[in-house]
């Protein structure tokens, strides 16, 4: 109860923009988590999300010791994310073979470029809050970023349904079909260093990866339409942010490892279910 | 020989790295020809598939299909490729699968109501109309060969390729496969990659024996002789008046006709 009473307190701004930021991100991260799980780019995403630290060290290094305040962090973690997805993203369209070494180079040097910037940049810095997200991080310009991103992200993919049901599902054959499927790859990975870096907030560098693939996965449990999975993967999207931030403010718990851990158990618990179905059937 | 050429391939060599993989390969396909390419594991099958489809560029030689080039080809050439490569639990249904086969490219929205017409009527050529709303993820090996036959010919070509149409699948559904195949060759090229020499006594004009070199033979003239010759080692390949057996190192596979 002690958390609805103190969310409608005029100076508990920044937990109805959490929030606020959490319903807008769901289904942006719905709907680029079930992509990302259905074209198996788990891993892909999850490098570009460490990287992301790379750019968060680099934008507070400039601003506290070259003066560069219109760097912000978000800034630099989008660019940290994006470089780190179109690196890994178009190494891996030319040679496949190497993907999975050039996703673990990716991953630990992002972090690792990131972490001795902070430790170069004078004054205190909250990098757990960057590591494991902190809701007090967030500002009603971030309300606005994800509206923004929400809309372009849903209506590229109403526009471009099909092609990326028949690319995700088969890329060759796409491909002989005249689909653009590298440039709508490319846009995909555009897509999802924008949601993560959406989610950094939220859940936080280490974990804006568990928030983008757990509610995905899950849904797979339950539908076999690519649509209905982003459906129910926006759902428990939604379910697992506001359960998550309800628990981190009540507990005093960072919100990302709050709202991934309940992520997980209900994850294992459709697994569970999955299993038990096919077993009945 | 009847018919405008629809593949040729003139001289044509691939390398992998510094390994060459074909050589010297000429091959003309006419229109209205069926052909069965063969060959041992390694010897250039699915690297003259991928030729063809314009996926890979030869080192020298040239290509053309339908007097163009593979890529600009493209719309006309139906390509199955072999079902268990994909991801057995992706999310979609039958009808999902065999529309996109109607993409193009400048396609953007939806499928239109002739779409759906063309990819219920591929259904319905493959017998496999009850499955349209089906998951493709819970289909048997031999409605998953159908389904994707249907994509194929969704985008009504002229020119199909099937790359291992009857492996990992069992003798019955091989069986409905070989029978649904026979219908598209009276109004389609089709070409086929396989281990399963019954190919060769199901229809098939030509054998196109890929072993890093091409030979071309006429399909009533493949003789045990010349599997052996191909697979460089003793193939069985026992023809009787009702069946075709053929146990090729290890690959086994029957079928009968």
């Amino acid at each position: 109860m002690e958390f609805f009473t103190d969310l409608f307190r005029p100076e508990m701004g920044f937990l109805r923009c959490a929030l606020l930021v959490g319903f807008l991100a769901a289904p942006v991260a719905g709907v680029i988590g079930t992509l990302v799980v259905t074209r198996r780019i788990a891993s892909l995403a999850g490098a570009s999300s460490h990287a992301a630290l790379g750019g968060v060290g680099l934008a507070l290094f400039l601003q506290r010791v070259v003066h560069l305040e219109w760097f912000s962090p978000l800034l630099g973690a989008f660019l940290g994310a994006l470089l780190a997805a179109m690196a890994v993203g178009i190494i891996t369209i030319r040679v496949r073979e190497r993907a999975d070494t050039i996703i673990g180079v990716v991953w630990a040097l992002g972090m690792s470029i990131g972490l001795l910037f902070l430790n170069y940049t004078p004054g205190y810095v909250d990098w757990q809050g960057y590591l494991f997200g902190n809701i007090l991080l967030l500002s009603p310009a971030d309300l606005g970023w994800t509206a923004v991103l929400g809309i372009v992200v849903l209506i590229a993919v109403l526009l471009f349904y099909p092609q990326l049901l028949a690319l995700s599902f088969d890329n060759t054959f796409a491909e002989l079909r005249g689909v653009r499927t590298r440039v709508i790859y490319l846009a995909l990975l555009v897509f999802t260093a924008l949601t993560i870096v959406l989610l950094i907030h939220v859940a936080g560098i280490m974990l804006a990866i568990a928030l983008l693939t757990l509610p995905a996965a899950a849904a797979g449990c339950y539908t076999r339409h690519l649509w209905s999975m982003m459906v129910i993967s926006t759902l428990l999207n939604w379910l697992f942010i506001t359960v998550g931030i309800i628990a981190s403010y009540v507990l005093r718990l960072p919100s990302g490892p709050a709202i991934v851990v309940f992520a997980g158990i209900v994850y294992v618990l459709s697994l569970g279910f999955c299993r038990i179905r096919k077993i009945k059937a | 020989m009847s018919g405008d050429p629809i593949i040729e391939l003139k001289q044509v060599d691939f390398h992998y790295a510094q390994e060459p993989t074909l050589e010297g390969v000429d091959l003309t396909v006419y229109r209205g020809q069926s052909g069965c390419i063969v060959g041992p594991n390694g010897g250039g099958k699915s690297t003259l598939l991928k030729i063809l489809l314009g996926l890979l560029e030869p080192t020298r030689g040239e290509v053309r299909i339908f007097g163009t080039s593979p890529e600009d080809a493209r719309s006309r050439v139906g390509y199955m490729p072999q079902y268990h490569l994909l991801d057995p639990a992706f999310p979609a249904t039958v009808l999902e699968v065999v529309l996109s086969g109607r993409m193009h490219s400048f396609f953007i929205g939806r499928y239109s109501r002739k779409d759906r017409a063309i990819a219920m009527d591929a259904l319905e050529e493959l017998g496999i109309t009850s499955l349209a709303g089906r998951s493709f993820s819970r289909l048997s090996g031999g409605q998953r060969q159908r389904v994707l036959i249907a994509r194929a010919i969704a985008g009504e070509p002229e020119l199909l390729l099937l790359d291992e149409p009857t492996a990992n699948i069992d003798p019955g559904a091989g069986e409905r496969f070989y029978a649904a195949l026979e219908e598209l060759r009276h109004r389609m090229t089709v070409l086929t990659v396989s281990h399963d020499l019954g190919f060769v006594s199901r229809g098939s004009d030509l054998v196109i024996c890929v072993n890093r070199q091409v030979t071309i033979h006429q399909a009533e003239h493949f003789t045990q002789q010349t599997a052996n010759a191909v697979y460089h080692h003793e193939v069985e390949l026992i023809k009787h008046d009702h069946s075709c057996f053929c146990h090729c190192g290890g690959d086994h596979a029957a079928g009968r006709r």
